[in-house]
């Protein structure tokens, strides 16, 4: 019996430590293992005992990538246990927050990670020689998200300003007016970064996801909303640990999750975007069919593209939370604490991001649980390695390890976060 | 270690960790294209696939050590290394995660994971500098990222890092802003914290909360007494100090000394 082993022991360009295996046998994939190395930190068993004003800035650590995710998806269900309803301002500036983080994120995986696989470089910075405008272009993007990441949060990685009631300090309109002129050069340059990158030549593939993300009644989702499919699901964020389940494989430190009824799922930008793709302003929409961005896009190279289109949504939400604004009456409201179970779900950049938090009488922590997003789509990750390698068995090995890569930075993973979560390593003969 | 011929070769390594202060790098976006054109990035898997083999002449690492394999891990990537500095408070001080360092390690995987065994972890966080000598550390969580293109400067022309050791109380005040502490009776480790993220929480109305670790120095009684008068129970007081740089010396004794 021939058996062939390919392995790649690191999987650059992702955020986080992991690996690649895969074993061929006479001519078949016989498993492909996305195998998290990531050193666990334990974040949930730390965060007992603690209060629950220190949990934000706690969670925020899991990832320097998206910690307003973690600060979001925390701050809701805190929120919820204690029953604290926040003011409209308050809600506009978290979405906000929200957005920065979206530009930022999306910017740094379209332009620094994922374009250099489709024109053929081995990062964004050696791309830069021959496509200089492009990478400058998208650096000034990441720049701008970054730019209202610091100004409402205090700054890019770790904010400090979010806390439980609403912000330690709200901004003032002239502070949020000084950044619209660079919000509208964003704008442009997201478009013309959109253009750029449907120029790509993508890969043949479809793929039969099932979707899964929030839906809100009137706002493409970032903090709102219930968490539906594309197979008819729709309940609460509560009822999250009664659809889905978190198990643990042995060849990685993060957990796998799946629904419970029908197994692997994707979230993140194809997820959001099939979902909620009536919720784009018309003119982001009439952008998606000017690229020729099907309104369910079942190929997850064209991820790419999605994310550009919520870059330039995220620009145009940004500026018209701007010019919008109205101060909060009081930055936060006061709380206190009392004891329950609250949970929340939020888009994070890569998709949906669920807590639950149980508390005590005087707001310690007794209980807490996190599933990342990337924890969440490394069954779908796995199949799709199956089948890129399925289709490219004839390929040398190093074409036949860069194809798999890129399988994988199709869904962004974020490996810090899920190492609760890659190497690739082919074992065929 | 003898130098090679060209530019020298940046190296960016990761061990347990957020990845936020290698973002760092890829943060600096007005002068990334730059850094890359006087140092060749040899090794840098966040941002590129290709991985060099070493000799390097600079490596920055970030996170600690937290596995058998990244204790064997740190010391091959030392004898690569001509000059390697540390970056951000999990690889100076252990980070968040050496919380473990005052719990039990084996619950805290059985809480998480389970099936436990499959986890291999050790029962501490622990610095990089316990582990192999350090040429340089640079503090924060995250780290500020002009303090990094000053220690990658600074490394060009080899001379010493131009980062300031005074207390994040010293930037407060050289910023402008109204003392947090004395104004509006919030409890604020600036008086005992390492300056270098430009005394950010005061100026959006909340105690800093120590985010870069101790300062040489650091006077914790004082400020402990200060926190009691205003009304701290010992728990919180012991929290404080129990976060992100929480096995550094000067907050691990003072938290030690509030029961937490």
């Amino acid at each position: 019996m021939a058996t062939r082993t390919i392995r790649v022991d690191y999987i650059a360009r992702v955020e986080g430590e992991s690996a690649l295996d895969l074993h061929i046998r006479d001519g078949k994939v016989d498993a492909a293992h996305l195998a998290i190395f990531e050193p666990p930190r334990f974040f949930e068993a730390l965060l007992r005992g603690r209060g629950f004003r220190e949990v934000l800035d706690i969670v925020a650590r899991i990832c320097g990538i998206c910690p307003i995710a973690y600060q979001m998806s925390g701050v809701h269900a805190i929120e919820q246990v204690l029953g604290v309803a926040v003011e409209p301002p308050i809600r506009a500036l978290r979405r906000l927050l929200y957005c920065g983080e979206w530009i930022e994120s999306h910017a740094l995986h379209i332009v620094m990670l994922h374009a250099p696989d489709f024109l053929g470089y081995p990062d964004a910075i050696t791309m830069a020689r021959e496509h200089g405008a492009a990478v400058e272009r998208g650096l000034a993007l990441k720049k701008a998200g970054n730019a209202l990441l610091r100004l409402l949060g205090g700054r890019e990685i770790h904010p400090v300003n979010v806390r439980v009631g609403g912000f330690y300090r709200a901004p003032a309109r002239a502070e949020l007016a000084a950044l619209v002129d660079t919000l509208k050069a964003a704008q442009d340059q997201a478009i013309a970064t959109l253009r750029w990158a449907a120029g790509f030549e993508f890969p043949e593939c479809r793929r039969d996801y099932e979707f899964v993300a929030l839906r809100h009644a009137q706002d493409y989702p970032m903090n709102e909303g219930r968490i539906v499919s594309t197979a008819g699901l729709d309940i609460a964020a509560a009822d999250y640990e009664t659809e889905f389940l978190e198990r643990q494989v042995p060849h990685s430190t993060a957990l796998h999750s799946a629904l419970k009824r029908r197994g692997a799922y994707l979230v993140g930008p194809l997820a959001r975007y099939a979902l909620n793709r009536d919720r784009l302003p018309a003119e982001v929409q009439a952008l998606a069919d000017e690229v020729g961005l099907e309104p369910v896009c079942c190929n997850p190279y064209r991820s790419i593209l999605v994310r550009a289109v919520e870059v330039v949504y995220a620009c145009g939400e940004a500026l018209r939370l701007i010019v919008d604004y109205e101060p909060p009456s009081r930055p936060f409201v006061p709380v206190a604490p009392r004891a329950g179970t609250g949970h929340a779900c939020s888009e994070a950049p890569r998709g949906i991001l669920y807590h639950r938090y149980r508390l005590d009488a005087e707001g310690t922590i007794l209980d807490a649980r996190h599933v990342p997003p990337t924890a969440q789509n490394q069954g779908v990750i796995e199949a799709d390695l199956r089948q890129t390698a399925a289709a490219r068995l004839d390929l040398d090995e190093d074409e036949l390890k860069a194809a798999c890569e890129q399988s994988i930075r199709n869904h962004d993973p974020c490996i810090s976060c899920a190492a609760h979560f890659l190497t690739l390593r082919v074992h065929r003969g | 270690m003898p130098r090679r011929p060209g530019r020298p070769r940046l190296a960016v390594w990761k061990f347990a960790s957020c990845d936020g202060c290698q973002l760092s790098l890829l943060d600096c976006e007005d002068e990334l294209l730059a850094v890359a054109e006087r140092l060749e990035i040899a090794y840098f898997g966040e941002a590129s696939r290709r991985m060099l083999p070493g000799p390097y002449d600079l490596s920055l690492v970030e996170g600690s050590i937290t596995t058998p394999a990244d204790a064997l891990r740190i010391r091959r990537v030392r004898r690569l290394s001509r000059r390697l500095v540390t970056i951000g408070a999990c690889a100076t001080a252990g980070g968040i995660q050496a919380l473990r360092n005052f719990a039990d390690a084996a619950e805290f995987a059985a809480y998480v994971y389970p099936h436990p065994q499959y986890v291999k972890t050790l029962a501490t966080s622990t610095p990089i500098a316990a582990h192999v000598p350090v040429d340089f550390e640079l503090r924060g969580c995250p780290i500020d990222k002009g303090q990094l293109l000053e220690v990658i400067k600074a490394f060009l022309v080899g001379r010493k890092p131009s980062i300031p050791n005074h207390s994040v109380c010293i930037d407060c005040k050289a910023r402008g802003t109204v003392c947090v502490m004395v104004a509006r009776g919030a409890p604020c480790l600036g008086p005992v914290t390492h300056a270098g993220c430009g005394a950010i929480c005061p100026s959006y109305d909340r105690g800093c909360y120590g985010c870069f670790g101790p300062v040489a120095g650091a006077n914790t009684a004082a400020i402990v007494r200060e926190f009691s008068k205003l009304g701290m129970a010992p728990r919180d007081i012991g929290r404080v100090f129990r976060t992100f740089n929480a096995a550094a010396e000067a907050f691990r004794k003072e938290a030690d000394a509030h029961g937490h």
